[in-house]
């Protein structure tokens, strides 16, 4: 499968980073051959099998619509970014 | 492992594995070394005992955590710029099930960053190096836990595994290295790459080091909703193992010959559940695949793996062939399955709330996009492109559909399997410790080391990586023991067998 300098750019823009140069051109390279590989699951014949998207064997575990407490406080919490102000973290400009 | 018994204390413990931890600087295995806090916590560990206070069963016992744990000893990074600065609030449930029992953090140790790799070559601090040869790779993404444990400096180290991540480091530096069933330990305060794959397990010199670590870190925690009941620790009469796994083909009840002992002398004669192995006289079926018996698999370690077959041979177990050819797919519905899933669990660092942010943004798009930018390593990047890559329109059905159905191949390939057999016996990887910088520029090279370990994950079987023996060149060769789901106990004490 081809792919194109717009393709992994879309992709970088799907998984929000942005890319120089340098990697454009070598993750270009490497996604290729990655892909390439996974696409050998081709040949295998799925028909008539079910997916399976989790091997956990339980089900839904129910609790009472309570809070709990929780292992943080939100000073702890806050106390993560540098960049906190009146209990609020601080950004640049959204718009 | 034993507890200070007033014949040493925690405290010399302590130092000693501080000590080794600095002499052997150069293998850059730990990021951060917890001298004060582990010093604090041995002195107060000896004056319990002076006080004859009782102690836990971990009392003094030196450990490394592998640096995706949460706690707050130090900052947790998962080896990733992006997390630079996280110090956390919280501890992981595991860790603090450990520490309840007195096992002292010494250290951190290095792993690939967000458990991205084989080797630990993609950490942000660098590569650690291998135990017996230093311009080799430790192997990853657990390859800090595992050489701690190789050179002594501790007694036990974590490990998290996602497609092999502690079972073959494990394997290149010669120590046990358990992936347990998907579900037995909690996960709550680890950090997430592939939820439907990822476990916690450990690095230990012995099996019986093993089993104490699984029976203290097993069980259910309301913190982590996809941990099972603790089936480690049952007796068989308190837990209906049956009703929670209906799909295994049982083998539980399977009458054995009597003759020889399963279990080796100093265990505990706690029972063994899951898959009829309570007996404790038992001829034990062992798989081998032949699959794996061909020209890639390096000849020492086929050389090892015929000796086990010999040894187990010797001892009256039953050797069965098995042909499981949908493991071929393994890895490649694996090198989908979980990129998919590690884009989704990755989307979180975003520079905002925690660690690290770039200084380059003048809009909170280009904060992201910049902070995710210099924050992840190349390896990452390459993951999480591949994921949104296989979950797009257009994609999705060709790749990460077909994988999820190529997963449902593999699972049955192992139910069918343990209904021939009770624990399959395979190389770890196709080839022991390669050199440093051999691989890390071909990602599908790395990938291939995955090819034996990644089938485990997917279907959420136990795999126990055993040492056994060396290459000509003394590099170590590791094969791991394969048992059904909720086997862990039996594997473990099986595994004595192959010592």
């Amino acid at each position: 499968m081809e792919i194109k300098r717009e393709d992994i750019l879309h992709l970088a823009d799907l998984s929000e980073f942005a890319l120089d140069e340098k990697e454009t051109e070598s993750l270009g390279g490497d996604l290729k051959e990655i892909i390439g590989y996974i696409s050998q699951l081709d040949e295998l014949d799925t028909s008539d099998i079910q997916p399976t998207y989790q091997v956990f064997e339980m089900e839904n575990i129910w609790r009472d619509d309570e809070i709990l407490p929780q292992d943080a406080t939100r000073e702890q919490l806050l106390a993560l970014t540098k960049n906190e102000k009146d209990n609020q973290i601080k950004v640049p400009k959204v718009l | 492992m034993k507890i200070a018994d007033k014949s040493t204390s925690a405290e010399k413990l302590v130092r000693d594995a501080l000590e080794k931890a600095k002499k052997y600087a150069e293998y850059n295995i730990f990021t951060f070394l917890n001298e004060e806090g582990a010093l604090k916590k041995a002195r107060e560990i000896d004056a319990r005992i002076k006080k004859g206070e009782k102690v836990g069963k971990l009392a003094g016992v030196p450990y490394a955590l592998k640096d995706n744990f949460l706690s707050p000893e130090g900052e947790t990074t998962a080896s990733a710029h992006i997390l630079e600065g996280f110090v956390s609030p919280i501890t992981a449930t595991a860790v603090a099930k450990l520490e309840a029992e007195g096992a002292i953090m010494i250290g951190r140790t290095n792993l690939d960053a967000f458990a991205h790799g084989s080797s630990t070559e993609n950490s942000y601090f660098g590569p650690t190096l291998n135990s017996r040869d230093k311009k080799r790779v430790a192997g990853g993404s657990s390859g800090g836990s595992a050489v701690a444990v190789a050179l002594d400096i501790v007694e036990f180290a974590t490990g998290t595994d996602t497609g092999g991540s502690i079972r073959q480091p494990a394997s290149f530096n010669g120590v046990y290295g358990l992936k347990p069933t998907y579900g037995c330990i909690s996960r709550y305060g680890v950090v997430a790459m592939a939820s439907s794959t990822d476990c916690i397990g450990f690095f230990t010199k012995t099996p019986d080091d093993m089993d104490l670590l699984m029976s203290i870190a097993s069980g259910q925690d309301p913190k982590d909703m996809t941990t099972l009941p603790d089936y480690y620790n049952a007796t068989d009469a308190s837990l209906d193992n049956s009703r929670h796994a209906p799909s295994r083909p049982s083998t539980i009840g399977r009458p054995r010959p009597k003759g020889r002992s399963l279990r080796g002398s100093g265990a505990q004669s706690a029972p063994v559940v899951a898959d009829g192995l309570e007996s404790s006289n038992a001829r034990v079926r062992v798989g081998i695949i032949k699959d794996f018996d061909n020209e890639s698999v390096d000849s020492d370690i086929r050389e090892a793996l015929k000796n086990k077959i010999e040894l187990l041979k010797s001892k009256g177990h039953e050797i069965v062939e098995l042909e499981m050819p949908a493991l071929k797919y393994g890895l490649a519905a694996y090198y989908i399955i979980v990129p998919a899933e590690v884009a989704s669990n990755l989307s979180r660092y975003d520079g905002v709330r925690y660690g690290f942010r770039s200084e380059k943004s003048d809009d909170l798009d280009s904060l992201y996009y910049n902070t995710r930018f210099e924050g992840f390593m190349p390896e990452n990047k390459r993951r999480i492109m591949i994921g949104n890559f296989v979950l797009s329109s257009g994609f999705y059905d060709a790749y990460f559909l077909k994988a999820a159905k190529a997963r449902t191949l593999i699972i049955n390939e192992y139910e069918k399997a343990f209904s021939k057999c009770d624990f399959i016996l395979t190389p770890v990887s196709p080839n022991p410790a390669f050199k440093l910088g051999e691989k890390v520029n071909d990602p599908v090279a790395m990938y291939l080391e995955d090819v034996m370990s990644v089938s485990l994950n997917l279907a959420g079987v136990p795999g126990l990586t055993i040492p056994a023996g060396e290459t000509k060149d003394g590099l170590a060769v590791g094969l791991q023991l394969v048992g059904p789901r909720r086997s862990d106990k039996a594997l473990i004490e099986f595994s004595k067998e192959l010592a």
